[in-house]
């Protein structure tokens, strides 16, 4: 039950001007610009654009910093920002085969065609504070090699030729569910999953994929391919009635290859889980393979034993902005219902005095 | 699951260099560019969203992976040919130049000096960029060699 309660006024306008104040900090240090979180926290960014669902590195820069760095913060800002904006449509599934390949590395497969690049990863690091961070101006430059035009196909790709791989679900007639007109409802097909799941927060698809590890549905997984890179965006705008190129985005993918499954009809073969996010995302990308993975327990006849494989458990509580929605909300005035819950705690407890008191004169 | 594309046409290739420009640089050759024609704005520039696709597992059905900002433009030169375009992000001027030049590339009388000043260069400028980035990447391949332990 909500009533209205007046006061408060002034101390929000005045919070939000210390908050600014607070965003701002130190005067005596220079103001951090939308450009210098766009380049130099570009992972950040990369996060705030995947599960606020909008590719846009200098919004997301901006909600950063309008967040003080607080990303589920900023994610809600740039979902919220979306909703100011018309749609023109949907764009060509893209062609990750035609990426230009930043990092491209496959546990499953040692020598690859078009081979493996390791990128600008933290992998091998050591990871102890480097106190020439300290400084500016005091960084080392890339090395250049001679760049290869071999082709990159994806490596899953190779085993499909021997039939040892399942096939993904080809494009059926049917337009994939968009859960930014539909709500999720269950069961969900894959399609929903999969934008679900993008969108999904980090933190909780990461501690799902590592439960399937520790036996809560085991899906024995190895990373197939783990590539990076830019990849073209095509539009096909109605009133022109051909296909455009937007620009570039840069994507994470990861293909998940898992133990195998077979029936009667069909001989054992692997399965396969797939991840995606927008930027850099390796993490993400490869948490939701194995989360994509294990929803598909009841489709592979698996047995449905742990959270992971719960698709109404996952996919209802993936979404940050809804969940942190929730769990703030509590934060607000709810007078009304906790003086109802206090006279029924001490209507309770009379009920019980009443009930002791009558108990103990009988015994006397 | 190769599919075969169609070759792009010229004009879907120049709107691609446009879209995919650095806009300080394309700024900077439009703004030299003498003797432009003129040109009315059909459509304002218009920031809205289109939900990006992707496939399951690369190459299979297509899902709803997440939605990008995209602006857009449209004008008409005084010899009544219409530009258009459709670029990532919010640059409203971007798109409006890209289309204005989009016009000015349809225009016969026109069409070799843009493509040589404004195209080309544009073109080298994205494919420096590209290749020092290749460069750099082909820098951190993996040569694996096999260590043989033991005695055989």
């Amino acid at each position: 039950m909500f009533v209205a309660v007046k006061g408060g006024e002034k101390a929000i306008n005045n919070a939000h001007k210390l908050l600014a104040e607070a965003r701002r900090g130190d005067t005596s240090i220079p103001e951090i610009s939308i450009e210098q979180i766009e380049q130099q926290l570009s992972l950040s960014v990369d996060r705030v654009m995947s599960e606020g669902s909008l590719y846009d590195r200098l919004l997301a820069a901006t909600a950063i910093k309008q967040a003080r760095g607080d990303l589920i913060e900023a994610i809600f800002l740039v979902r919220a920002s979306r909703t100011t904006l018309t749609s023109f449509g949907y764009s060509q599934p893209l062609n990750t085969s035609e990426m230009q390949v930043l990092r491209r590395i496959s546990a499953t497969y040692k020598d690859l065609p078009g081979g493996q690049v390791l990128g600008p990863t933290f992998d091998y690091t050591h990871r102890l504070i480097d106190k020439n961070l300290e400084q500016t101006n005091n960084f080392p430059t890339a090395i250049k090699a001679p760049a290869s035009n071999e082709a990159t196909p994806h490596v899953l790709g190779l085993l499909s030729d021997e039939g040892l791989m399942e096939q993904p679900p080809t494009d059926t007639d049917a337009e994939p569910n968009d859960l930014t007109r539909e709500p999720l409802s269950f069961p969900a097909n894959r399609d929903t999953r999969l934008q679900s799941l993008a969108r999904g927060d980090e933190g909780f698809l990461l501690a799902l994929a590592y439960s399937t590890q520790r036996g809560y549905a085991r899906t024995h997984p190895f990373a197939g391919e783990i590539r990076i890179g830019k990849v073209a965006v095509e539009f096909t705008p109605e009133e022109l009635g051909f296909t455009l190129e937007l620009g570039e985005i840069e994507i994470t993918e990861c293909e998940m290859v898992n133990q195998f499954t077979g029936s009667k009809n069909t001989p054992p073969q692997f399965t396969r889980g797939y991840g995606i996010t927008f930027g850099q995302g390796e993490r993400k990308a490869m948490s939701m393979a194995l989360v994509d993975r294990a929803l598909r327990a009841e489709e592979l006849s698996e047995d449905l034993v742990a959270p992971a494989q719960d698709e109404e458990f996952v996919l209802s509580h993936c979404d940050n902005v809804q969940a942190t929605g929730f769990v703030e909300h509590l934060k607000l005035p709810h007078y009304v219902d906790f003086q109802a819950e206090l006279e029924l705690v001490r209507k309770m407890r009379a009920e019980q005095n009443v009930g002791q008191s009558q108990t103990s004169e009988a015994a006397e | 699951m190769t599919q075969i594309k169609p070759e792009k046409t010229n004009r879907q290739n120049w709107m691609a260099v446009l879209a995919k420009a650095n806009w300080t640089d394309l700024a900077m050759l439009w703004d030299d560019f003498g003797n432009k024609p003129d040109f009315k704005i059909l459509r304002p520039a218009e920031t809205g969203l289109i939900m990006l696709r992707a496939r399951t597992g690369a190459v299979g059905a297509a899902f709803n992976m997440g939605e990008a900002t995209v602006t857009r433009s449209s004008v008409v030169s005084d010899s009544q040919i219409q530009g258009h375009a459709y670029i990532l992000g919010r640059n409203g001027l971007h798109a409006e130049v890209a289309a204005e030049v989009d016009a000015a590339l349809q225009d016969d009388a026109l069409h070799q000096v843009v493509m040589a000043r404004i195209i080309n260069p544009l073109k080298t400028a994205a494919s420096n960029k590209k290749h020092q980035a290749q460069q750099k990447t082909a820098a951190t391949k993996v040569d694996f060699f096999t260590l043989v332990r033991g005695e055989d």
